[in-house]
């Protein structure tokens, strides 16, 4: 599903975020990626979804190699990528249940069908009963929410995720890597890059660990 | 257990992908009609949401609309007062000698029935005789003449549509011929002159609308730079969920197409209420002249026009707009 070769990120002024970095996720694969902030973690999640491009190397995605990939055909590969950020990058302006019909109307899905999967996004992660609010009138982990049902709604093949729990509590932070888990199990792969070492720790799955700029250790844990 | 077989991969999910990369690249023409149509009345709700912001550039638009289209009014009704001046263009034909007066009558009759002749008069040569007499003082030496020398003369007047100097220069070419006339006059000098200061005027009016042209472009193209400045997250929202830039693009084509549209309407009433203001008067001043004449308004294809280029002006401004600004907006 994904595979980076020999990957490096200079950016302009210098500063290298990522040195050779090589790696491969299969389908249906849950791996976090980890490291200190400024290791490369979202360097490396910004070549999959081509908000930036590789200096040098190959990155390919869901068969398709992103080095030689046209402007034009960007958008094409974006939606078939789920991605949630850090500060969720909601409209606020716009309901909750606008916000996550968002990528169904840019795909052009027929309006019968935006209602239907819209709700059955809201109700995986909870939040059915609240399409007609305002994302400012919830809680950040409701928000967080939304942010995820607005990256599954369309059933993307590949789930990436910026520090989704980076500002929640324990609580709230397990309960959403339960989410990733559960949408792991009906095949999407993902991909987490985290510094919650602890919740990464209890689940037991495939690590990628960035230091520097290299990837330094794979460790696959046992369950 | 190795990873492959630890989860599964169900084997609809390709045809899903494959399925949802088909429907964005090429969607359904009706779907992709029903969103046009969406955004175009979205767009046109956004407008109405910020009733003061959007007054003031469709009122700008009007405003610069208005100026040229006016002018052009102004011709328009130049033009038809100067076709019909009693005597602007005015063609005598003198009538051969042995024509009988009931024939001279016949032509008269039958030149006043044609559609580019507003009025054919005859002046029988006793009544012209009568008149030169009176008028000129030379009573005396004619009272000498063993006969009248004074041919029937018909006076011809061009109908309003048809008094531009090519078409009356046709006419007098054609009656030239007509049997029974030996000699066709018209003095066309001052109304060559009047067609000629009127033609630099239009030019004038021509340059005076390009200008206004590139300053609604102008305006538009400001309104909507706001606008996508305003709107910058949701952009950048929404190219990462994978907006095409056609599907960015299109509200703010669609807003800019309704500024034009509703300066276009704004220009038409500015222009009905000037001429609606300007009309006694120029009705009065007609009437001190003996003129039935009265300021026309602008007529359908003048008002299709306006607002056609309105809209028009206001999708290439936006356009333009869009062009620069657009691209350079990128999630980071």
């Amino acid at each position: 599903m994904i595979r980076f070769d020999e990957v490096q990120k200079r950016y302009p002024g210098g500063h290298e975020a990522l040195k050779g970095v090589t790696f491969a996720i299969d389908k249906g694969e849950l791996v976090f990626l980890t490291g200190h902030s400024g290791a490369g973690k979202s360097t490396l999640l910004k070549l999959i979804a081509l908000i930036e491009r590789v200096s040098h190397g190959q990155v390919v995605v869901d068969g398709e190699n992103l080095t030689r990939m046209r402007r034009a055909r960007v958008p094409y590969l974006r939606r078939r990528l789920g991605i949630i950020f850090q500060d969720h990058h909601l409209l606020y302006d716009r309901t909750v249940f606008d916000n996550v019909a968002l990528p169904l109307v840019i795909s052009g899905v027929p309006h019968v069908e935006i209602g239907r999967r819209v709700r059955a996004a809201l109700d995986k992660v909870g939040l059915l009963g609240k399409e007609r609010l305002y994302p400012i009138t919830l809680s950040g982990g409701e928000q967080q929410r939304v942010g995820i049902a607005r990256a599954v709604v369309h059933k993307p093949v590949l789930l990436i995720a910026d520090e989704p729990t980076g500002n929640l509590d324990p609580d709230l932070a397990r309960e959403i890597m339960q989410l990733f888990l559960l949408f792991n199990q009906v095949g999407v792969t993902v991909l987490i890059a985290t510094h919650a070492l602890d919740l990464v720790r209890a689940l037991g799955e495939r690590v990628l660990h960035l230091e520097h700029g290299r990837l330094d250790e794979l460790r696959v844990g046992g369950r | 257990m190795s990873r492959s077989t630890r989860h599964p991969v169900p084997p609809r999910r390709p045809a899903t992908a494959k399925r949802l990369r088909r429907l964005g690249a090429w969607p359904d023409p009706r779907v992709y009609l029903l969103r046009h149509a969406e955004v175009l009345l979205s767009s046109l709700g956004r407008l109405w949401r910020n009733p003061v912001a959007s007054l003031m550039t469709v009122a700008v638009i009007g405003i610069a609309l208005a100026l040229p289209t006016g002018l052009h009014l102004l011709l328009e009704n130049a033009r038809l007062l100067s076709g019909g001046w009693d005597g602007s263009t005015q063609v005598s034909l003198f009538l051969r000698r042995e024509v009988p007066e009931a024939e001279s009558q016949r032509l008269a009759q039958a030149l006043g029935e044609r559609p580019e002749i507003a009025e054919s008069t005859l002046i029988p040569r006793a009544e012209a005789l009568e008149e030169f007499r009176a008028l000129s003082g030379f009573g005396g030496a004619l009272d000498a003449l063993q006969e009248n020398p004074l041919p029937d003369v018909i006076v011809v007047r061009p109908a309003p549509g048809h008094a531009a100097p090519e078409e009356v220069e046709a006419l007098v070419t054609e009656l030239r011929v007509t049997p029974g006339v030996e000699h066709a006059r018209l003095d066309m000098q001052w109304v060559k002159r009047l067609y000629a200061l009127m033609e630099i005027v239009r030019r004038g009016v021509e340059v005076v609308a390009v200008l206004l042209g590139l300053a609604v472009l102008l305006v538009v193209g400001n309104t909507i730079r706001l606008d996508i400045q305003n709107r910058r997250r949701e952009i950048e929202v929404a190219k990462l969920i994978g907006a095409t830039d056609a599907f960015i693009r299109r509200p703010f084509l669609y807003s800019g197409a309704w500024y034009g549209l509703f300066g276009g309407v704004a220009a038409w009433l500015l222009v009905s209420m000037a001429l609606w203001a300007t009309g006694g008067p120029v009705q009065q001043l007609a009437l001190l002249y003996q003129s039935q004449f009265r300021l026309v308004a602008a007529d359908a294809p003048t008002v299709l026009a306006l607002l056609v280029g309105g809209a028009l002006l206001g999708l290439l401004g936006s356009w333009l707009a869009v062009g620069r600004h657009l691209r350079a907006i990128e999630p980071s």
